[in-house]
């Protein structure tokens, strides 16, 4: 039994991965830290990381569906 | 508006008191044992957790500081979203694993699996000291939340009248969580989360409609404080003050004893796992909070005449408050403070009977009264939450604010030092326990002697790397070093053949079922 759900859960185990985008995009800030384009009148800056906050929770949901099980 | 504000006010914080002392109730246990009192049976479903965690950390003091350091500093003070955007993340499957391995020791605490992971009572010993260390300022600040909106409220803020206030509402806190233990923050914890979405909501729709729109509150922003400054040529500037301040508060978020009782108290991995998913959302309301530092720059909070008093006093801790008693009616201005002041209180609780679950299992009981039972456990854990409330008020009210803040950025550098043994242990035990007992210490001793240089003027401290100067938040620097040391010396005590100890964990006991772990009971 285990020696058949060991393989499949490491696989699966690969999509934590996916967990490093929002920790990438946030943190290399030459990316995002200037005032165009506008948002609402919210410079870029501000409304790039408001954004990311729904952003981070949709990655991490969708590597929470995938790897519930095995985490 | 005094009147109707302070009425609002005292209504929801005396019904909230009333649900304290309801909690001891709420799904009845035996709470002579210490993980019914200090970690609420463990049974803490998706929902309760979400509240849990969320009051643990967007704490009143979030809401008062953060505003105030971007109306004081701008651009900088958002290094609070990557922080709280990306430490979830990080921990989605390390925190699963813990409550695993908890769950089947009856670990309360992370000191506690440190001890059985390492064969080390002093390692966790270490860690149990450095929690109770860094949870003790954060108290004390959680009162520095209430005394502002106190004194918005009109009440005295000097002399032995001005305490009186402040030395009722924690009394209150003191003897519910006494009673009720963590299910009285769980239930609080719902409540106060209820009240901040509801006052944050209002607060971005209806204050920029009256400053007429975010292009008008960034226009009446200085340009200095819009955007980070571009870092000029050999340094990394900013950017990296910028980014360090976020991972290196993200690292220490989840070693902080209060969060991770908050954590342990949950009924399953897979809920931990869950809330790791979806508290990223809560981000999206202190992001908003953030912006209200703006919005006071613009509604020019701080040149009001009537503010000058409270300015002078509480500096930009008042900017949130003045901007909520210039934007909202009376009663609602006694809505958004009961808020804040009710999200003092739940973080207060929950880092007190952390900091005594600390105490009992990994000084008490460990060096003390081995032989303890579990009622006299669960008792002594009981009374110290008084004594550390206590504590936390007397150092709130007999030392100046700046003592407190000051501490509270030493244990946020203190604390991610305890992260090599909790989090590399989670994953493996080639760690030697003396190894990581030094490493500790170097970190605490690096990351307090670099502070004091800056003679606590700011955590950030520009290091020479190859010729490129690189600002780095103390807390990673110290981290850093600890582990290279923790490595190097786990190499030679290794080669010298000095004792590991035994590990009371077995591989087995921090996988799930389905990954070839033991069934979960």
């Amino acid at each position: 039994m285990n020696a058949s759900a060991e393989p499949r859960a490491s696989s699966r185990r690969w999509w934590l991965l996916l967990l490093l985008v929002p920790l990438i995009a946030t943190l290399w800030v030459p990316w995002f830290a200037h005032v165009r384009p506008v948002l609402f009148g919210l410079p870029f800056f501000y409304w790039y990381l408001l954004a990311w906050a729904p952003g981070s929770v949709l990655c991490s949901a969708f590597v929470y569906f995938k790897t519930r099980d095995v985490i | 508006m005094h009147r109707s504000a302070l009425i609002v006010f005292l209504l929801l914080v005396t019904g909230v008191s009333v649900l304290g002392f309801y909690a001891a109730r709420w799904r009845r246990a035996d709470l002579e044992q210490l993980h019914e009192w200090g970690l609420g049976g463990r049974r803490f479903g998706p929902w309760v957790t979400w509240f849990m965690l969320g009051g643990d950390i967007y704490t009143a003091y979030t809401f008062v500081a953060l505003p105030a350091l971007v109306f004081g500093a701008g651009a900088i003070g958002f290094f609070a979203m990557p922080y709280t955007i990306i430490c979830y993340p990080l921990v989605f499957a390390v925190l699963p694993r813990l409550w695993r391995v908890a769950h089947r020791h009856n670990h309360i605490t992370g000191a506690d699996f440190v001890r059985d992971r390492y064969d080390s009572p002093l390692l966790g010993l270490l860690v149990a000291v450095t929690g109770i260390l860094a949870v003790m300022p954060y108290i004390a600040l959680q009162l520095v939340g209430i005394e502002v909106v106190l004194a918005g409220l009109g009440l005295p803020t000097r002399g032995w009248a001005g305490d009186l206030p402040l030395v009722i509402a924690f009394a209150a806190l003191a003897a519910y969580t006494y009673t009720s233990g963590l299910r009285a923050a769980a239930l609080i914890a719902v409540v106060k989360d209820l009240l901040i979405y509801v006052t944050v909501i209002a607060a971005v729709i209806v204050i920029p409609i009256e400053l007429g729109g975010f292009g008008k509150i960034f226009a009446a922003v200085p340009a200095a404080k819009v955007m980070l400054a571009r870092p000029p040529a050999g340094s990394l500037g900013s950017y990296s003050a910028f980014a360090t301040l976020a991972l290196g508060s993200a690292v220490a978020l989840f070693a902080y004893p209060h969060v991770l009782t908050g954590t342990l108290s949950a009924d399953s991995p897979r809920t931990v796992a869950r809330n790791m998913a979806f508290l990223p959302a809560y981000t999206f309301a202190l992001g908003l909070t953030a912006l209200l530092g703006f919005m006071a720059i613009a509604a020019g909070v701080d040149k009001l005449p009537q503010f000058a008093g409270y300015f002078r006093q509480y500096s930009n801790n008042f900017a949130v408050p003045a901007l909520f008693m210039k934007s909202f009616s009376g009663w609602f201005t006694g809505v958004a403070f009961a808020a804040i002041a009710i999200g003092a209180l739940v973080p207060a609780a929950i880092m007190s009977i952390a900091a005594s679950n600390l105490w009992t299992r990994n000084i008490y009981r460990q060096y003390l009264r081995p032989d303890c039972s579990g009622p006299q456990e669960a008792r002594q854990a009981k009374r110290v939450s008084l004594v550390v409330k206590f504590g936390a008020l007397i150092f709130a009210i007999a030392l100046p604010t700046s003592y407190a803040i000051n501490l509270q950025l030493l244990g946020s550098i203190w604390i991610i030092q305890t992260v090599p043994a909790l989090a590399f242990g989670l994953y493996t035990r080639w760690f030697h326990r003396w190894a990581l007992a030094v490493g500790w210490l170097v970190g605490m001793v690096l990351g307090t002697w670099l502070e004091a240089r800056l003679r606590f003027k700011g955590t950030v401290y520009p290091l020479h790397l190859l010729g490129t100067v690189v600002p780095t938040y103390i807390a990673v620097t110290a981290v850093v070093v600890n582990s290279v040391v923790a490595a190097g010396l786990t190499w030679v005590f290794r080669v010298l053949g000095i004792a590991a100890g035994t590990d009371r964990t077995a591989p087995t006991d921090y996988r799930s079922a389905a990954a070839g772990g033991a069934v979960e009971n």
